[in-house]
């Protein structure tokens, strides 16, 4: 007996791959051109992202019936902005130098074009626990390319990973840097983000050739 | 029985194999393919394919390989003189045209040529094989373009890192030669300076030497003029220095002489585009007749930082840094340029105004050719589409106000008019 029913689980798949809200359907670029230069800022940013999308999707799946149509795209705006608020308290609280390195990153969650697509496309027509399984599954495919973006960003960039040291000390030139080996500047940039999910976008399209478009 | 029919033989046992276009690649490189068009239909003969094209831009660059080999040497034992208080006095054959220059140019210069074909060889050879296509000769000129276009020290892996970026990402993920939107060898060089910026800017990389000295006791000076100039500071060459090209800089960028006898070659080849060319000196020229105006009418001071450029004389713009290179060899590029003729003008023109543009207004980037030409690259279909739409309506107006006359009105003055309203 599977913990999910087959539909349930693409739910959480689908987004993965196939349907990528990155890669695909190109949404929340944003985000992830500012951020993903260090892997643990991506991580942070996914796991908010995760947060806000997830209960969000629940507590518009909950109201569903008695938001108003015409007024729905405000009230989704409020619940998305109380989740943001509580995120951004949280990183400002308890880990204060991330919050400054993700800045205004993290209030623009709020218009992360990721979050009110799922709740117009989804949430506002199924229930709590398939609106919930859609939102960790457009978060986690949300997050796994920030954190491709940003290990391939920080390990050529600044070669560390997390921070940590991973080709050696650039000033003292011990390990990789002794042999004359330098931090690419590029990779720091932003639009070296918009190349590297580029490349993502071409090495999935090469292997699911369904998902290329005709003209 | 001659190695040419052996390899026809081989190219036709291996067709259709996975391995066949890399062999064919090295085929037509030798000789002349055996196939000819079929037979039916209309052709065009005509002398001038790809490779011919691309060959003839190889043949107008190799004065200036050989010059630049020259000139790295020169230029590094002429810095060690200047350290040691003796600057030399530049005579051609006793002091350039010598072996010792020229052994510096060898392994300095030569090194940067090889890794930079290899390199893009070896990555056009992979794409080929994976699409299994023809080898496409598209990077015969970045090949030669590339370490042109760089300073002469820097390190070769990071040249092979550039040149894989920018045949990757500049070429091959547009569909390779002829589909490009921006021009390889200026990808790799926006790569390397944007990747790299201690290597590709600052006093010290322009001449052989002066990186790993720096700081010692036998610290020599690798500035170029754009670079000192920007520093509001005096400038030690002479014009004919300049327009001969006895100064710092990229590898191949410094000789306008032969940068000028290349250019007047490509054009009467009909290569390359006069019309880029020319519109793009009258560009740079205009941009910097703007700045020394600026200066004559005292809007800014000795104390501005830009008055270092803004008071360089106009036309001295176009013998220093590598804005004649990027004229005559990046901008003329046919795939990435304007294709109309209208086009080209106004393609041309924003080249070199925006090139000076750059050069005196960010101090970060003393020299803005390379910018200035990928912006234009991109603009290219945008100058092409507006040209056409504007030539479309121009005839769509003719159409309106033409009169259609009946047949029987023998007045030939009439008819005329009618044609030409």
């Amino acid at each position: 007996m599977a913990l999910l029913s087959k539909k349930d689980a693409n739910l959480i798949k689908d987004p993965l791959a196939d349907n990528n809200p990155i890669t695909i359907q190109v949404l929340g670029i944003c985000s992830a051109l500012a951020i993903t230069a260090e892997l643990k800022a991506s991580v942070v940013m996914a796991i908010a992202v995760m947060f806000v999308l997830g209960v969000g999707n629940v507590v518009i799946s909950a109201m569903r019936n008695i938001i108003p149509s015409k007024i729905r795209i405000i009230v989704q705006l409020i619940v998305v902005a109380t989740l943001v608020i509580v995120v951004d308290q949280v990183l400002k609280a308890f880990a204060y130098p991330l919050s400054k390195t993700l800045s205004v990153f993290v209030g623009l969650i709020i218009t992360n074009c990721i979050i009110m697509g799922r709740f117009e496309a989804f949430a506002l027509g199924n229930g709590l626990w398939r609106s919930f399984l859609d939102g960790i599954g457009n978060s986690l495919g949300y997050g796994i390319i920030l954190v491709i973006v940003g290990f391939f960003r920080e390990l050529l960039g600044s070669g560390t990973l997390f921070g940590y040291p991973v080709f050696g000390d650039p000033i003292e030139k011990t390990g990789l840097y002794a042999f004359g080996y330098e931090n690419n500047g590029f990779m720091i940039i932003p639009p070296a983000a918009l190349i590297v999910v580029g490349i993502i976008i071409w090495v999935q399209r090469t292997r699911n050739p369904a998902l290329v478009e005709e003209n | 029985m001659s190695i040419k029919s052996k390899l026809h033989e081989l190219k036709l046992k291996y067709q259709g194999k996975k391995m066949a276009p890399a062999f064919n690649a090295f085929h037509t490189f030798l000789f002349t393919p055996n196939e000819t068009t079929h037979a039916g239909g209309t052709h065009v003969k005509a002398a001038d394919d790809l490779k011919r094209t691309m060959n003839t831009v190889i043949m107008a660059l190799i004065p200036v390989l050989l010059f630049s080999m020259f000139n790295a040497g020169y230029q590094h034992y002429a810095a060690i003189d200047a350290a040691n208080g003796s600057p030399r006095t530049l005579s051609f054959f006793e002091n350039f045209l010598t072996w010792d220059n020229f052994w510096i140019g060898i392994i300095k210069v030569l090194p940067l040529v090889v890794v930079s074909y290899g390199v893009g060889l070896i990555v056009e050879f992979i794409f080929a094989v994976i699409k299994g296509h023809e080898v496409e000769e598209g990077y015969l000129v970045t090949g030669m373009l590339v370490p042109l276009i760089v300073p002469v020290d820097t390190p070769l892996w990071m040249l092979a890192v550039a040149v894989v970026f920018g045949v990757v990402i500049g070429k091959e993920v547009f569909g390779g030669t002829g589909m490009n939107i921006l021009n390889p060898a200026l990808t790799i060089r926006a790569f390397l300076f944007f990747a790299y910026p201690t290597w590709m800017s600052g006093d010290k990389v322009w001449v052989h030497g002066a990186v790993e000295r720096a700081g010692g006791p036998d610290a020599i000076s690798g500035e170029t003029i754009l670079g000192s100039l920007a520093q509001n500071s005096e400038v030690s060459y002479s014009i004919s220095d300049m327009f001969f090209g006895f100064i710092p800089g990229s590898v191949g960028e410094t000789s306008t002489l032969l940068i000028l006898i290349g250019g007047l070659f490509l054009i009467f080849s009909k290569i390359a585009s006069w019309r880029i060319m020319l519109s793009a000196v009258i560009g740079s020229l205009v941009m910097g007749l703007i700045f020394n105006q600026v200066v004559e009418l005292g809007w800014i001071t000795e104390t501005s930082k830009f008055y270092g450029l803004m008071s360089f004389d106009f036309w001295k713009h176009l013998i220093v840094g590598g804005l004649a290179f990027g004229i005559v060899y990046m901008a003329t590029d046919p795939v990435t340029g304007s294709q109309t003729n209208r086009g080209k003008w106004f393609y041309g023109f924003f080249i070199g105004f925006i090139s000076v543009m750059i050069r005196v207004f960010n101090p970060a980037y003393p020299e803005g050719v390379f910018l200035a030409i990928l912006l234009m690259n991109v603009f290219a279909p945008t100058i092409d589409h507006y040209v056409v739409k504007a030539n479309i309506n121009k005839r769509m107006k003719r159409l309106k106000n033409a009169v259609v006359l009946p047949k029987d009105t023998d007045g030939k003055a009439e008819e005329l008019k009618a044609e030409t309203v």
